[in-house]
């Protein structure tokens, strides 16, 4: 059975030539950056053409680039840099509340340490109020982080406006940081124009390697060091660089920026045949998130009177790979912090789907999808107490 | 996750024996709640003191699927006795255990079992099942 991958929000697979452009950096060009030598040399450049690659992507210096182990590094350098670098000016962290948990762990853990978090709700689409952020910045503030666009749902937060006014506001005491771990190579970002100190990547999901990413910290912004030893990445971030996986992701934003270029709708319009199939053979289903404002490869759907779990398992059996906010995917009763935050009623959060379609995702295999989740929904709404 | 899911708990998730419904049955029970996101509902018909029949309708992830079908199949055919012996315990061994985290779907599968005989003893004899109540409340929220 040929297996169909539509789970591209949680990982993507390597690009061909992002591996072969890697291939060279594990065994021949094995060399460490810090090195004098040779060696040492040719690995040194190729992390700084790396670092180049990824800032021209999003519209930064190569300096303002401080590559990390991923997007979770990035996410918990930026929390803790920013609170610990400024703790004498104030104490107060504004984000919100369907934030990844990368961003909410950190914050839990500032908070015992004396941090005040500001978790702030958002609609039912998901989507910030802009406004909401202005009036709760305070004179204790000193960072705001509002992820670009939410991994689950798919919104796209409107991060330019919310960081107009965070600078306009903040002069210069409040750094504002943006979560662009789905949003990096999907849409064409530019960290001035939305007015981001701070910002979080990961190679991973835009057919880059697994295990680096990148934190962009804008010229002149507080931040103390995430990781102490030998100096590297400006004393930011020690460690010999992951020189492989470095070079893999600058390959992968190289192909972004040409994709984004192209300005390729392949993926929404296949993504938008996927949702009016479910919805034209499949009674009671409801979309979660913005109907527009959203990530043209994410559809998010709530099946009602079953579970995400039990759909997903059989949708694996089908070789149909997706993802669930149910509580059964998270180790807890609870389910997705972010569906329970747009003001979904559990029973509609526990049968959630994400199917999240990627650049090998063809037109046969939504085609596929349309046709076998429909018997799917009805053999688990045949077995719910909950279906009339 | 699927992945930590044993052969067994695939096979009575993929294939659940005694779904449905009983029309007449003699004892309903059901436990669970949506915010938990597991409801079970278990109908037993009795004669003579025998489980003849069992059926159950379950929203639920697998593991919940799972032990409803393998908790429904230990019964059928047992005394009122024998079935409210039934452990949760034995219903996830039954099925080579379940992840941790899946351990309270057979907590509500037992729940259901003898939610559904309490029923049947009510409607029988006038009194329920004497020193059980359902773990429905820790197991909510």
């Amino acid at each position: 059975m040929k297996r169909i991958y539509l789970d591209y929000a949680a990982t993507t697979p390597v690009h061909p030539d992002v591996a072969a452009a890697m291939q060279p950096y594990f065994s021949e060009k094995f060399g460490n950056p810090s090195s004098l030598h040779s060696f040492g040399q040719e690995a040194r450049r190729a992390v700084e053409k790396a670092r180049e690659d990824v800032a021209a992507l999003i519209g930064a210096l190569p300096e303002e680039i401080i590559f990390t182990s991923g997007g979770t590094e990035a996410n918990n350098f930026a929390l803790n840099g920013v609170a610990y670098a400024n703790e004498k000016k104030g104490n107060k962290i504004i984000t919100t509340a369907i934030e990844h948990h990368a961003i909410l762990e950190p914050c839990h853990f500032l908070k015992t340490r004396g941090f005040e978090i500001t978790c702030l709700p958002v609609d039912k689409f998901g989507l910030i109020d802009p406004e909401l952020v202005w009036h709760s910045i305070t004179e204790k503030t000193i960072l705001v982080s509002v992820m670009h666009a939410n991994n689950e749902i798919g919104t796209v937060e409107p991060i330019a406006e919310i960081g107009a006014r965070v600078k306009r506001q903040g002069a210069g005491k409040i750094s504002f940081h943006t979560d662009a771990v789905q949003t990096v190579g999907m849409l064409p970002i530019d960290v001035n124009k939305l007015g981001v100190d701070l910002l979080s990547m990961s190679a991973h999901k835009l057919y880059g390697p697994k295990g680096v990413g990148a934190l962009y910290v804008r010229k002149g912004t507080r931040l103390n060091p995430f990781l102490r030893g030998g100096g590297q990445e400006r004393n930011r971030r020690a460690s010999t660089e992951n020189v492989p996986g470095i070079v893999g992701f600058g390959q992968a934003c190289v192909m972004a920026a040409q994709r984004l270029a192209s300005d390729d709708n392949r993926i929404k319009l296949l993504r938008d045949r996927l949702l009016a199939g479910i919805m034209k053979n499949i009674p009671d289903v409801v979309l979660n998130g913005h109907p527009n404002l959203r990530l043209d490869k994410n559809l998010n759907i709530s099946v009602k009177y079953v579970e995400g779990e039990a759909l997903l398992l059989n949708l694996d059996f089908e070789g149909i790979a997706v993802s669930t906010g149910s509580a059964c995917s998270s180790g807890t009763l609870d389910p997705s912090h972010v569906l329970l935050a747009i003001g979904l009623p559990h029973e509609l959060a526990h049968g959630s789907i994400r199917f999240t379609l990627g650049h090998w995702t063809t037109a046969e295999e939504i085609d596929r999808v349309i046709a076998v989740f429909p018997k799917i929904v009805e053999k688990l709404r045949q077995m719910s107490p909950l279906k009339k | 996750m699927a992945g930590s899911y044993s052969d067994k708990v695939m096979d009575h998730f993929r294939n659940p024996r005694n779904v449905g419904e009983i029309p007449d049955a003699d004892g309903i029970g059901q436990v669970g709640n949506p915010v938990c996101g597991d409801i079970m509902k278990v109908y037993i018909k009795v004669k003579d003191n025998i489980i003849t029949d069992i059926k159950f309708k379950t929203f639920g992830c697998g593991a919940a699927i799972a032990t409803s079908s393998m908790a429904t199949e230990l019964i059928k055919g047992k005394t009122i006795e024998e079935a409210l012996k039934l452990t949760n315990r034995a219903v996830a061994d039954a099925l080579d255990g379940l992840p941790p985290v899946k351990m309270h779907c057979s907590v509500l599968a037992e729940d259901a079992i003898k939610s559904a005989i309490d029923d049947y003893l009510k409607k029988s004899t006038g009194v329920g099942l004497q020193g059980w109540t359902t773990h429905n409340e820790e197991h909510g929220h």
